[in-house]
């Protein structure tokens, strides 16, 4: 179920006028995305509640200023980031400076992967991957370890891999929801889900050196 | 043209899957992909590792917390 479900603007009139049902739909479609985010900038499950809870005050208050220029979804992910870092700088466990705006050139995939130009082919794999076993995706060790390795990303790669791939949210709501550029959201993203890949490789011993 | 090797494949793969490459750039990554296995491996990967990011769990709030919001939302009806 992708966010862009929640954007009508009968829905948003609903609210307004005060109506509980919708509100109580909107709440529950929208927690476990909410607790999602929350977690990117948290450490503990009780303080994404906290966090998902003063976002939906906020969200309240200002919802009779929503200019609609989003989808409702995205503006209260938008709230939900804010407050979740707010709290997670106050825990420590998110630095207050840590920039979205990751600039230098990190190596996602090591350079020992691929020929050189000493080689027979520069730039094709030296250490290539190979098929990953039948069903090992499926484990629950495997999603432990997703789980894990999401976690350790920098900040701002894990916010967009969170959004991106385990909200379901589309570029455009990604980047409105973080308050960054279309380019630094792709390059996030692709840092991360190389890393995630990788680590899976390695946990699978999939591949094989060819040169 | 020259063609893609594989490591600007690696690095070309999600502006491949987003649909933001180029249509000479999306052209060189398809004709790489009929070549080499090893890619060909790569990209499965890289879709399967999405889709199971996008089947992890679901989160829930807890039933105090739940009515906690809908006690504010109540609240801020009454003004």
């Amino acid at each position: 179920m992708g966010p862009s479900d929640f954007s009508g603007t009968a829905r948003l009139a609903s609210l307004r006028a005060g109506d509980e049902r919708a509100f109580t739909e909107l709440v529950d479609e929208l927690s476990s995305p909410m607790l999602k985010l929350a977690g990117v900038y948290v450490a503990n499950q009780a303080t994404a509640e906290e966090a998902v809870q003063e976002a939906w005050i906020v969200v309240l208050k200002s919802l009779n200023r929503f200019e609609g220029r989003s989808t409702l979804a995205t503006w209260i992910f938008g709230i939900v980031v804010n407050i979740a870092r707010k709290r997670g700088v106050r825990e420590a466990r998110s630095r207050p400076f840590s920039s979205f705006a990751e600039t230098e050139d990190e190596a996602v995939m090591g350079p020992e992967r691929f020929q050189s130009a000493d080689d027979g082919w520069p730039g094709h794999w030296a250490i290539a991957p190979l098929p990953w076993p039948e069903h090992a995706l499926e484990t629950a060790e495997t999603t432990q370890l997703i789980r894990d390795i999401v976690a350790d990303l920098p900040e701002a790669q894990r916010a967009v891999i969170t959004l991106r791939d385990m909200v379901g949210c589309a570029p455009g709501e990604t980047c409105n929801a973080l308050g960054i550029t279309d380019i630094n959201q792709r390059v996030l993203l692709h840092r991360a889900r190389t890393k995630v890949r990788a680590a899976l490789e390695t946990a699978f011993g999939a591949t094989v050196v060819l040169v | 043209m020259s063609e893609m090797v594989c490591n600007e494949l690696v690095g070309a793969i999600t502006a491949y899957l987003e649909g933001s490459l180029s249509d000479s750039d999306r052209r060189r990554f398809d004709a790489h992909i009929a070549e080499c296995s090893s890619c060909t491996e790569y990209l499965a990967q890289m879709r399967e590792t999405i889709d199971r990011l996008g089947n992890l769990d679901e989160r829930s709030l807890t039933r105090e917390t739940r009515e906690g919001i809908i006690a504010a939302f109540r609240d801020w009806r009454a003004g």
